[in-house]
Formats: structure tokens, C-alpha cells, sequence
């Protein structure tokens, strides 16, 4: 036990950086996210291919090889950023590719009279999008988007392996000093699991308070 | 005020509207009728261009409808329409519904577009409903918010689309009333419908369509009393029957 105790603060500083991690890149994810749902039910055929593009670039490559290429790759062709900076864009453009899978499957569920009633209206394309179908389509994907969070937080684990001291890195650390395997990567992931169980709750309060009534 | 000139409408192989001319003067309240199937919606649909047609213009006031983009928008505004389904926005209340596309589309200050929104329900007789969301309502009364929601637009012409074949009989009538009542005070108005008994009392006119055309067009007593054809004779005789 002393082995947690003594080590508290590498500890600290790891699952802040995973909490900063997750938290950037959700919100990062999120906007991505709508952008691409976005571009994928436009009517303008160039930016669906771009969409779809984008979705199955991203999703068909695993996140540790988009990590890899980014971190060992940019520096090649000029682009030095700091390694927490290049794991959050890395994150955020992986994620953002299931966000938008999860976004546009509400936005499919959007019953398409909404969408009419706002274009008979003289809403444009986009302000019927904006201000009547994602409201709704992304109140129907809380539980999703929730999935989606917690499979974040997950994945940020995988920036240990390009040099991000997050909790993991931080863990490891701990375990090449004190060689105690057990209680100190189980410490971790019972950290981990109290941050999934604050976002499952977090969801669930979400989707209760949201829910539409029809 | 609607200039309809040679519409074609495909789905695939089927045609659903073939050589359809029509005009609405501005006042006039046109009635449609037909059997199920005939492009009656169809029609509704391409005058405000939620349907594009595959040949044939639409002017509404002079004006063509433009394919797309702002312009479309833009004109959409002008032409109010009512669904069979209400289509009331869900996650907006019966207010919010009715202040939305002033605010954004006209560029009304929330004060003024909640003001006017106010009039209209109660206009419609929905007034205390303000603060309800739709799902909060009754069929009829969601169908009375969606024709106000169409009015606070202000448009030159409404278009329905079978308004009252969603709701309970009980409720047909109030919705039938608002209507009427809306006719008479000069709406340009083409109205989709099988309700005989407010074809032949509010229209100005009864155009009855039949696979895709159509086939007669004339007063309400023209058209009741002595169908000119064989098809509407058909038509007329199933619907009047009971
Ligand atoms: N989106 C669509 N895709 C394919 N076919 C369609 C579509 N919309 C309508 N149709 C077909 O076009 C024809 C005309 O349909 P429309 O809905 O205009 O008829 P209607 O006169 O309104 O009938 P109803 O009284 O049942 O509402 C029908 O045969 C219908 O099956
Ligand atoms: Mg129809």
C-alpha cells in the first residue's frame, strides 16, 4: 500500500493528465463530430464523398499507428508540436470520426417532416440542420456519445506510447521503480473506472433531463 | 398568385405528375381532390419545392421558383404549408415554434415575433398553450399551432396537405374552422383535402386530379352537382356514398 502513498503525486500528475486529455478531446471530438455529420447529409455531393472520406480514412487505421505516424512523422515535414498538443489532435480527429457516425444515425432519426416543416419555412439547408435537426438528433445519441466518451478516456492510455506521462506512463513509471506490477497498475485502473462510472452518470442524467417528448 | 405551368413529376418509372397546369388567383381558395395516389401531395409539395420537379415552372407573384440556395429559401417563406402530420418542431414549445422562422428568416426581434405569435394562437384559440411543448397537445390542437406557425411568416399563400386526415373526428372540425376562417379573410390558399363538405362550402374552386392530371376543375357546384366525367362521377360516388 505503500507503494501508492509514496508515490502519490506521480500519480496525480498522471490522471490530470489523462482528465486534461479526455476532457480536450471530447470537446474537440464533438465538434468534429457535428462538422462531419454535417457534411455527410449535405446536399452538396463534394462534401459527402469528403465525409465519408474522412470516416473511413480515420476509423480503418488504429489509433497507436495514427499516434505514431503523427508524433515521429510531422517533425519529418516541419510540424513541431509539443507531444500532449499532437496526442489531443491525433485523439480528437480519431474520435471525431465515430462521433460523426453516432451524430449522423440521430440525425437519420430525425423524423424528415422536421426538416421540411423548417425548409417550408425558409430556413436554409443549414439553419434547418443548426436549429431544428441536431438539436434533436444529438438529445437521441446521448447514450452513444456517452459510449463514445468512455472509449475516449480509454484511448488516451495509447499516448503513454509516444511519450505522454498520463496515467498510464505515470503507472509504468512508478512500476520500473518499485516493481510492485499488482497494486500499482490495479490503482490505476480503478482510477479509470471511477472516471468511466462520473461519465456513465453524467450520460445518464443527460438523457433523462433531454430526453424529447413526441 | 400561383402560376403552374406544364409540371412533370417522376419517381423512378412512375409518373406522379404529367402536364399539370394551374392557377390560383389571389383570394381564390382551391380545393383538391382526388383518389389516393393521384399527385395530389405531389402537386402540394412542388409548388413550394420540397419536390423538384422534372419539367415545368412555378411562379408564385411572379417570381419563379429557383432550383436551390438562398432564393428558394427566400421565396419558401412567402408560401406557408401545413402538413397532414403537423411537423411541429419537438423540441421547441408551441411559442418557440411560432417565433423561430420570424426571428431568423425575417430578422423580427424576439419581442415583436413573440408578440405577433401571441395574437395568432390566440387567433387559433390555442393561446394558453403557449408554454407546452407539442407532444403536450392534442392533435387538433397541435394542427391549429402549425397553421399559426405558418401564418407568422405572413405569407401571400398557404398550401395544406390533408390537415385533418391525422386527427380524431371530434377534432376535424376545429381545425376546419380556423381554415374557413382564414379564407374568408382573403388568404390565397390550395388546399389538399377529403372533406367534401368544406370543399363545397369554403372553395372558390374544386380541381379533381386523377393519375397525375388533372382531369376537372370548377365551382364547387359545377363540380358536385354535374362532374363532367366518367372519373369524377367514380370518384365522387365512393366518397359521397357515406
Ligand atoms: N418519394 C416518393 N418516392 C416514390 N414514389 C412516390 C414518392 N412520393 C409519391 N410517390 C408516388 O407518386 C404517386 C402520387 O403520390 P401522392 O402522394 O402525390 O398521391 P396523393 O394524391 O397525395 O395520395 P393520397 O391521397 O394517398 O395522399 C403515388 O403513386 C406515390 O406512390
Ligand atoms: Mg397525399
Amino acid at each position: 500500500m505503500n507503494v501508492i502513498t509514496d508515490h502519490l503525486s506521480e500519480f496525480g500528475h498522471g490522471l490530470v493528465l489523462t482528465v486534461e486529455l479526455t476532457l480536450l478531446s471530447l470537446a474537440g471530438a464533438l465538434v468534429a463530430g457535428v462538422v462531419v455529420a454535417a457534411m455527410r447529409v449535405s446536399p452538396v455531393r463534394a462534401l459527402r464523398a469528403a465525409g465519408m472520406a474522412y470516416v473511413e480514412v480515420l476509423q480503418n487505421i488504429p489509433l497507436l499507428v495514427w499516434l505514431v505516424i503523427a508524433v515521429f512523422g510531422l517533425p519529418e515535414i516541419g510540424v513541431i508540436a509539443g507531444l500532449f498538443t499532437t496526442s489531443v489532435v491525433v485523439i480528437v480527429l480519431y474520435q471525431g470520426a465515430y462521433t460523426a457516425e453516432a451524430i449522423r444515425s440521430g440525425i437519420n432519426s430525425v423524423p424528415a417532416g422536421q426538416g421540411e416543416a423548417a425548409r417550408a419555412l425558409g430556413l436554409t439547408f443549414t439553419q434547418s440542420l443548426r436549429l431544428v435537426i441536431l438539436p434533436q438528433a444529438l438529445r437521441t445519441v446521448v447514450q452513444p456519445l456517452g459510449n463514445i466518451a468512455i472509449m475516449t478516456l480509454m484511448n488516451t492510455a495509447l499516448a503513454a506510447a509516444v511519450g505522454v506521462v498520463e496515467l498510464t506512463a505515470a503507472a509504468n513509471r512508478v512500476n520500473l521503480a518499485e516493481a510492485k506490477p499488482i497494486w500499482i497498475f490495479v490503482t490505476a485502473g480503478l482510477a479509470y473506472m471511477a472516471l468511466s462510472g462520473l461519465f456513465g452518470l453524467v450520460t445518464g442524467v443527460l438523457e433523462r433531463k433531454w430526453a424529447i417528448l413526441r | 398568385m400561383i402560376e403552374v405551368r406544364g409540371l412533370h413529376k417522376r419517381f423512378g418509372a412512375h409518373t406522379a405528375l404529367h402536364e399539370v397546369d394551374l392557377d390560383v388567383a389571389r383570394g381564390e381558395v382551391v380545393v383538391v381532390v382526388g383518389p389516393s395516389g393521384s399527385g395530389k401531395s405531389t402537386l402540394c409539395r412542388c409548388l413550394n419545392r420540397l419536390e423538384s420537379p422534372d419539367a415545368g415552372t412555378i411562379r408564385i407573384d411572379g417570381a419563379e421558383l429557383p432550383a436551390e440556395g438562398r432564393e428558394l429559401a427566400r421565396l419558401r417563406a412567402d408560401v406557408g404549408m401545413v402538413f397532414q402530420s403537423f411537423n411541429l418542431f419537438q423540441h421547441k414549445t408551441i411559442l418557440q415554434n411560432l417565433t423561430l422562422a420570424p426571428t431568423r428568416v425575417r430578422g423580427l426581434s424576439r419581442d415583436e415575433a413573440e408578440r405577433n405569435a401571441r395574437e395568432l394562437l390566440d387567433r387559433v384559440g390555442i393561446g394558453a398553450q403557449a408554454g407546452k411543448l407539442p407532444a403536450q397537445l392534442s392533435g387538433g390542437q397541435q394542427q391549429r399551432a402549425a397553421i399559426a406557425r405558418a401564418l407568422a411568416m405572413k405569407p401571400k399563400a398557404m398550401l395544406f396537405d390533408e390537415p385533418t386526415s391525422a386527427l380524431d373526428p371530434e377534432m376535424v372540425g376545429e381545425v376546419l374552422d380556423v381554415m374557413t376562417e382564414l379564407a374568408r379573410d382573403g388568404m390565397t390558399m390550395v388546399v389538399v383535402t377529403h372533406e367534401m363538405g368544406f370543399a363545397r362550402q369554403v372553395a372558390d374552386r374544386v380541381v379533381f386530379m386523377a393519375d397525375g392530371e388533372i382531369v376537372e376543375s370548377g365551382t364547387p357546384s359545377e363540380f358536385f352537382d354535374s362532374p363532367a366525367t366518367d372519373r369524377a362521377r367514380d370518384f365522387l360516388a365512393k366518397v359521397l356514398s357515406h
